[in-house]
């Protein structure tokens, strides 16, 4: 297939694999911060094909992965509502709350629609007058632009029933985050998705600050196994910069009309990712102006008391301290099927990742 | 505007009896069905008799290639012949939700009809109930079918011969019938040219058979994909499996609609493929074998029965990489970014 087949040229692969494999011999860890890269990375069984001294690492790039579950569960109360519809991307319903999940509430009746984009989310909203539409906008830099396009489009149209339930975050500050905790990390092969939408200078701060480099890494075998190569360059260069790789997708500049749009309807909060706690001006809330379409201020809900999980330690995972084999209930009480953590649900989630392709 | 189904249609009373004649004896209309007993009397010789029922429930009923009428009949009639049976009888019963057409209920029901036909099988006998709208949503069908197994073939169904070196053998492309059907659905606006695989595969597998390959497991791969059979064989019986992903056939429509939703082609529906295992000295001739039906045009040598890592599936990655092949949990679900 033209445009995928390039990148997974199994000769190519080959070769990269040797140049990587002769720049070094230190033990180096470097981070995909990106869910998908996650899955990329075990779905084409690439460290299989690394040398032992070059470490991965999953980061906190999955976005019901880093979600509370204080939010899962206020989505859960929302879903109880008898005039709510809840449109959601499907890998949050089967994020367990703390007694429930979305997908146990559907089960008892509740309706909770899967929705592929937001945009259908608004026009169940057109189509069902007289019910709340309530999306759960989920994601860093990648939906938040879209959820803030259906926000403005709601509010075009004198909407008066769409809401966004907003959990957006931004990726910045957790990867900064991560370094001040003091993981041990050689580089980040940074978001590819993400920056097609930031543009490369907002990471910038980290080989400045911190001596460790980026580079914004495309999802294919290649693209990935290049940005590899990147970045342990740059580590035996000294040199450490932010480099984009996915070239065909990212300019340093970004989707400046994108930028602009979540501009005009988000603002910065603090908000709480899990494993790295509440960090500062990292989330995006609705901003006044559209305060309307708010869920959380339009619309109000008793929410249960906040159960967490014992023994679940996602959080270490998502900053990469831990891996999912360390995890006592890793594979045993915690599976694919049976999720207990986060970080078993989605497909970018890292024990998700981990459980199907090495368990 | 045609007729609709009506609560009463399934009542048992005269507009059941006006429906069974009308419609199932018009189609399905055979000297065992025509008597119209309680249970069908059915002849036997003294071979195994292979039993098997499936209910299907596909939404929409009709999608690029086939409709719930030749699922029902093609997914019971590939669980017979996977076992070695060779399909003889079928039932066929329908839940209808009272107002749909008697239009769509006669084109599944020809669908039956011809797919029976084609595989050489009859239906026997059925049943019709009809709820009130919003109880089912259309039509749900259950199949159940009768095959008779030469004992020769008891092994098959098992598995219990596969032994190492034995070649891991499928009859075509993977994951059609799951990205026609999600197409089919309206689903985020894709047109495609993707059509279902469903296909009842008996024909084939008689020709394998009667060309005396030493074939030693077969199952059909549909829903979880080929991914839950090969796990399921590796776990049921303690061996390993190495596949190599290049030798895999898939469509490049299909590849094409994985790889923007982010699903994985090993974990697609079909309806219309098996994983067969042969011996390594016949695998060759089951291939020459296949590629004379046609449903076996594109068939592949796809991977190996290994002395190594029992217990697990292997996958060898396009690019060369080494990964397990883990049982699908849940649906699977589009990536969010």
């Amino acid at each position: 297939m033209q445009y995928i087949d390039e990148y997974r040229d199994k000769e190519i692969v080959g070769r990269i694999i040797k140049k990587i494999s002769s720049l070094t011999t230190r033990e180096i860890f470097l981070m995909e911060v990106c869910g998908g890269h996650t899955w990329a990375i075990q779905k084409f069984g690439i460290p299989s094909l690394l040398p032992k001294n070059i470490k991965l690492l999953s980061g906190p790039g999955c976005p019901v992965c880093v979600t509370s579950r204080a939010y899962i569960d206020k989505a859960i109360a929302y879903s109880r509502l008898q005039d709510v519809i809840i449109t959601t991307y499907g890998d949050l319903i089967r994020v367990p709350g703390s007694s429930s999940s979305l997908n146990k509430e559907k089960s008892k009746g509740a309706d909770i629609r899967i929705v592929y984009s937001v945009l259908d989310a608004l026009q169940t909203a057109r189509e069902n007058s007289s019910k709340k539409i309530i999306f759960l906008g989920i994601g860093f830099e990648t939906t938040a632009p879209a959820s803030a396009v259906a926000i403005i489009n709601a509010a075009n149209e004198k909407l008066d029933n769409f809401y966004l339930f907003s959990s957006h975050k931004i990726m910045p500050p957790a990867m900064t985050a991560i370094i001040e905790e003091g993981v041990t990390i050689d580089g980040y092969i940074a978001p590819g998705h993400v920056s097609t939408i930031t543009g490369s200078r907002i990471f910038e701060h980290i080989p400045a600050k911190y001596g460790v480099g980026c580079v914004i890494s495309g999802f294919e075998p290649l693209d990935i196994l290049q940005s590899i190569y990147l970045l342990i360059k740059q580590i035996k260069d000294n040199n450490f910069k932010v480099e984009i790789q996915y070239k065909r997708a990212v300019k340093p500049e970004g989707n400046i009309k994108a930028q602009n749009i979540m501009k005009e309807v988000f603002t910065l909060r603090d908000d709480w990712w899990r494993g790295l706690g509440i960090l500062e001006n990292s989330g995006l809330k609705i901003n006044e102006k559209y305060s309307a379409f708010d869920a959380e201020r339009i619309i109000q809900v008793n929410v249960e008391e906040l159960i967490e999980e014992d023994g679940c330690i996602c959080g270490d995972i998502l900053k990469g301290v831990k891996t999912p084999a360390q995890c006592g209930l890793f594979a045993s009480q915690c599976t694919t099927a049976n999720p207990i953590g986060a970080c078993m649900v989605s497909n970018e989630g890292a024990c998700n990742a981990y459980y199907r392709f090495n368990k | 505007m045609g007729k609709s189904i009506l609560l009463e249609h399934g009542s048992g009373g005269k507009l059941s009896r006006n429906l069974i004649k009308e419609m199932f004896i018009k189609y399905f209309g055979n000297p065992v069905l025509n008597n119209q007993t309680d249970s069908a009397l059915l002849n036997t010789d003294s071979n195994l008799i292979s039993f098997t029922t499936d209910s299907y429930v596909v939404d929409p009923l009709f999608f690029p290639g086939g409709n719930i009428g030749k699922l029902a009949v093609c997914g019971t009639l590939n669980d017979l012949a996977v076992s070695g049976a060779i399909p003889k009888y079928i039932s066929v019963s329908f839940i209808l939700e009272e107002g749909i057409s008697f239009e769509d209920l006669e084109l599944i029901v020809s669908s039956i009809a011809d797919e029976a036909k084609k595989a050489d099988v009859l239906v026997v006998t059925g049943d019709t109930k009809v709820v009130n709208r919003g109880k089912c949503d259309k039509i749900f069908i259950n199949t159940s079918g009768i095959g008779i197994l030469d004992k020769k073939y008891k092994h098959i169904s098992t598995g219990e011969n596969i032994k190492a070196g034995d070649k891991i053998i499928i009859n075509g492309t993977i994951g059609d019938h799951g990205m026609a059907v999600m197409a089919a659905r309206d689903f985020a606006g894709f047109k495609t040219d993707i059509r279902t695989d469903c296909a009842c595969l008996n024909m084939l597998i008689t020709d394998v058979l009667d060309a005396k390959c030493n074939v030693k497991f077969m199952r059909d791969a549909t829903r979880g994909g080929i991914a839950t059979i090969l796990c399921e064989l590796t776990e049921n019986l303690n061996i390993g499996i190495e596949v190599d992903e290049s030798q895999v056939p898939v469509k490049e429509a299909v590849r094409g609609m994985c790889e923007l939703l982010g699903f994985d082609p090993f974990y697609v529906a079909n309806e219309g493929k098996i994983i067969m295992i042969a011996s390594a000295d016949d695998a060759e001739r089951v291939v020459e074998v296949m590629k004379q039906n046609e449903f076996g045009i594109d068939c592949s040598v796809i991977g190996e029965v290994t002395v190594n890592h029992k217990g697990k599936a292997i996958l060898r990655t396009g690019i060369g990489g080494t990964r397990i092949i883990e049982m699908l949990s849940g649906e699977q679900l589009p990536r969010i970014c």
